[in-house]
């Protein structure tokens, strides 16, 4: 699915494009291949959906988003895929998963996650996608984010330069 | 402050940023202002921590293995363990949040057994448990973060 110069393309650019008139042939430079093939198999990760989207990635704190909840819902297995594509689509979600249960401890399979400027505004917003999601009946947190120990993208690595690595 | 461009900058390329030789010079064209002000825009939006990154978002398990992870750590113990738990270079994310499980991160390595060695190794250095919550369904199709900036 995906070949060796693609992983080392991603481990390339996963720390950020260069902010530069020529950034791909930068990137082209680094790995020894032309510029138009780093953009060409951009492009072609981007099609086959293995790179999500390809663009800027803001910083929703510094931006004035500090108010960062985490839902977790306890909705039927038989409903969850369902339930998961309508709040999906609430304009206040930034990202809908489903997980698996825990058990007792941790009931829930459906995740969303609502950036707001304040604590009020983001309770605001899950009070009305309860209402037009209709899921006043369901077993819902809210885990609030405190402190953010770390934030950076994610780092992909090429399996075999992980062999043995604990 | 923002001004118009940073907006413009930081709002409408999350999703779609130019593939081409010229990216820059290209969005220059489409929002009317020079090269030299859109690179020195990012510039300044990448130094004062707004933007973390123009590059990929990579589609959740299509490459490698990611699992978000939760703990429930003693109050007077989570420095230490928040800690120990971000020093792992599989850790990207690591947040306090909350409730019982106050800690919360997401871990990423090339295949399962990693993952899992990894959880293993963090439960047996923090002297806690790991809760892994490996993603079944990403139901989010819009893409990028729609940023209210007009206030």
């Amino acid at each position: 699915m995906i070949d060796a110069i693609d992983f080392q393309l991603i481990e390339a650019v996963q720390a950020g494009l260069p902010i530069a008139a020529r950034p791909y042939a930068a990137i082209a430079a680094q790995l020894a291949l032309s510029e138009q093939e780093v953009i060409n198999r951009l492009m072609s990760l981007k099609t086959r959906g293995l790179i999500k989207r390809w663009g800027v990635v803001v910083k929703h704190r510094q931006l004035g988003y500090r108010a960062n909840a985490m839902i977790v819902m306890d909705i039927p297995d038989a409903e969850v895929a369902a339930v998961g594509k309508l709040v999906s689509q609430q304009p206040c979600v930034n990202l809908c998963y489903q997980r698996p249960r825990q058990g007792e401890t941790w009931p829930y399979n459906l995740y969303c996650m609502i950036h707001g400027k304040s604590r009020e505004a983001v309770l605001r917003q899950w009070a009305a996608l309860r209402e037009s999601c209709g899921l006043s009946e369901v077993a819902f947190e809210v885990l609030f984010s405190r402190r953010c120990f770390k934030q950076r993208g994610a780092l992909y690595r090429q399996p075999k330069r992980e062999a043995g690595h604990g | 402050m923002l001004s118009a461009l940073h907006k413009q900058l930081l709002n409408n390329y999350q999703q779609d940023f130019p593939l081409s030789p010229t990216p820059y010079r290209d969005i220059a064209e489409q929002l009317g202002v020079s090269e030299d002000e859109v690179l020195s825009a990012f510039q300044a939006l990448s130094e004062q921590q707004m933007i973390s990154r123009i590059g990929p978002v990579i589609a959740p398990n299509a490459i490698g293995n990611s699992a978000l992870v939760a703990m429930a750590v003693p109050e007077a113990d989570l420095n230490r363990v928040a800690e120990l738990v971000s020093a792992y270079p599989e850790v990207n994310h690591n947040y306090e949040r909350e409730n019982r499980f106050n800690l919360w991160f997401v871990l990423i390595a090339d295949h399962e057994a990693h993952l899992r060695a990894v959880i293993a190794d963090i439960e047996a250095t923090t002297g806690y448990r790991a809760m892994p919550l490996p993603m079944l369904a990403d139901y989010f199709i819009n893409l990028g973060f729609e940023l209210n900036l007009h206030d």
